[in-house]
């Protein structure tokens, strides 16, 4: 995938010679200004910037996942400025985009790290066995997911987990993770990590912080979870269209019901939109087209940590995780005997004072005296 | 580092069963032996029924007589209106009917958010009034033990902590309803062994007032 002729292109010649106008050029980064919360009067800023950028070199690795990150990224109705970007970026080594195989392969991993030393980023999808594990539930080349991770990560510049298995672990951590799966933030401490979680993310996300980097060269501001705040500091259920049917308690409770056919809230469905801080809602999937809540389909809370073992899909929020029914049957089955066993021994003790009990009479208590 | 969501699924999973095992643990303990201290066997000839005066002393206890409402008004109107509210935000809020659905397998109709979060309201302001009076009042702050205040103020933090997670008023939000489901969990741990056995034990003495005076044929 190094191409070096088009690595030392500025963004903006590279734009242009796969033919995207000015126009569309500039909308993009009017966009990317406006998602970033950022002033309109940052978008020629931004256009400057990234006219003016060097295409960075970009290692990504993919470990324990299932390539629909990747699928999510590359994968669009039309191609869009934002794959384009994509495109100039210098991806010099990924697995399934990548022509080399083999030893080619991590070959143009380490040049990339070599040519590029302090300045790479690197970008990973999937989790990793941890430092505990077994390391061959995973490896590439002969070489273990850690210890590849650690190489690439010590001359990177920043690194990017994509998607919720590497930000969070995702299903391989999901319980009983067989495979000790851990998030990338668990092995990596020393590097400054962006989380871009999402089972996949949205695709505009992932542009809009290497957009940020570009212009800025510095990380956008993130939250507790190390996730942009630009993409991730609303809530699903806070910029959900379909709140007003949740403030007016109209609910779906079925695929088919009346609710349903009628795009109520899906809260009784199981929805995790109030506990879910996502950009789905606002940027939606496929080119703007629609996105889980519009297609009927309650959010599964994907960009969480956790979310797999966050209670079941179809179950409301506030239901508890586990079975709270057996639990309180044999909790009350247990109460039930040690109160009968307490009023038996009670009844004992009084029927035993009762039988211990001796009469006196007056006159043997003032002999006593 | 723990996590908001970390403190989420943790309230919502093991420390929910430890809750409602305790809850329920104590609960019958506490019922069980009541019921099995038993009563002396009255040799004496009934003059009417049990369970059916009892079960009228249940539900006219509901409805104070007019005495009691000219003597402590305040007390009366305002006690029936937190607890009627709390009840009603207790059973009939739809997050809470999903969570008993998925324990007891039952469910019934709930009511509509926009009211269930006036009552939520209403519900606080009682207990907020109901709290100043007892502080106010010479005679009712006299009776008032640590017990009482530290009851109201779990009552209050449920209710509130509830509040503010619908309103989405903390950020993240598996903080706040993290906090408000275990507020809920030392509410049910400390059921048992405080005087809020009484939503249990009230029954039981107004139905055994009830049938006491039954048997001996005159009206409570």
């Amino acid at each position: 995938m190094a191409l070096s002729n088009t690595a030392k292109k500025t963004l903006g010649e590279s734009l242009r010679d796969q033919g995207v106008s000015r126009r569309g050029f500039l909308k993009f980064c009017a966009a990317t200004a406006s998602m970033m919360a950022l002033p309109p009067s940052m978008a020629p800023a931004i256009a400057e910037a990234l006219e003016q950028a060097r295409r960075p070199s970009v290692i990504w690795l993919s470990f324990q996942e299932c390539t629909g990150c990747t699928e999510s990224l590359t994968r669009g109705f039309s191609p869009t400025v934002e794959n384009l970007i994509f495109d100039v970026i210098s991806l010099d080594y990924h697995h399934t985009l990548q022509a080399a195989a083999a030893v080619a392969a991590e070959q143009a991993r380490e040049q990339a790290m070599h040519e590029n030393d302090g300045e790479y980023l690197v970008i990973v999808d999937g989790s990793l066995p941890g430092p505990g594990a077994n390391p061959g539930y995973s490896t590439i080349a002969g070489i273990s997911n850690l210890q590849m991770l650690q190489d690439t990560v010590a001359g990177a510049a920043a690194v990017v987990a994509v998607g919720t298995c590497a930000a969070f672990g995702g299903l391989p951590k999901a319980d009983p993770n067989p495979s000790g799966a851990v998030a990338l933030s668990d092995v990596v401490k020393d590097k400054p990590i962006i989380n871009v979680s999402g089972c996949p993310p949205v695709p505009m996300v992932i542009t809009g912080v290497l957009a940020q980097y570009l212009t800025f060269g510095t990380l956008p501001e993130l939250d507790e979870y190390n996730r942009p705040l630009a993409f991730f500091g609303q809530s699903i259920h806070d910029r959900c269209y379909r709140r007003p049917f949740y403030d007016k308690g109209l609910f779906a409770e079925g695929f088919d019901d009346e609710g349903a056919k009628k795009g109520w809230c899906l809260y009784r469905m199981g929805c995790k939109g109030p506990m879910a801080y996502n950009a789905c809602a606002t940027m939606k999937w496929n080119g703007g087209v629609s996105w889980p809540i519009e297609s009927g389909h309650p959010c599964l809370g994907c960009s969480e940590p956790d979310f797999w073992d966050a209670g079941g899909f179809y179950k409301a929020l506030s239901v508890p995780i586990g079975d709270s029914g057996d639990v309180l049957l044999g909790a009350g089955a247990t109460g039930i005997a040690i109160g009968a066993a307490a009023g038996i021994l009670s009844r004992r003790k009084t029927a035993a004072a009762k039988a211990e009990h001796e009469p006196v009479t007056a006159d043997e208590l003032e002999q006593k005296l | 580092m723990i996590t908001s969501m970390d403190f989420l699924l943790w309230a919502k999973g093991p420390m929910f069963q430890i809750a409602i095992a305790i809850f329920a643990i104590g609960t019958l303990i506490r019922l069980t032996e009541i019921f099995a201290l038993g009563r002396r066997h009255n040799y004496a000839e009934a003059r009417g029924g049990e369970l059916l005066p009892g079960l009228r002393t249940l539900y006219k206890r509901f409805h104070t007589d007019p005495g009691t409402l000219k003597r402590a008004p305040f007390d009366v109107v305002v006690g029936t209106l937190w607890h009627i509210g709390f009840i009603v935000v207790l059973l009939l809020f739809i997050p809470h009917v999903e969570l008993i659905k998925s324990t007891f397998g039952i469910a019934w109709p709930a009511l509509p958010n926009p009211i269930v979060d006036g009552i939520t309201a209403i519900t606080l302001f009682g207990l907020t009034a109901a709290l100043i009076h007892r502080l106010m009042h010479p005679v009712k702050r006299f009776l008032s033990t640590g017990e009482d205040y530290l009851i109201w103020g779990l009552t209050f933090l449920v209710v509130l902590t509830g509040y503010l997670a619908y309103h989405r008023v903390i950020n993240p939000y598996p903080l706040a309803l993290g906090v408000h489901i275990l507020t809920v969990e030392v509410f049910l741990i400390l059921l048992p062994f405080t005087k809020l056995t009484h939503i249990f034990t009230s029954f039981v003495a107004r139905w055994y007032t009830g049938a006491s005076f039954g048997r001996k044929g005159v009206q409570s």
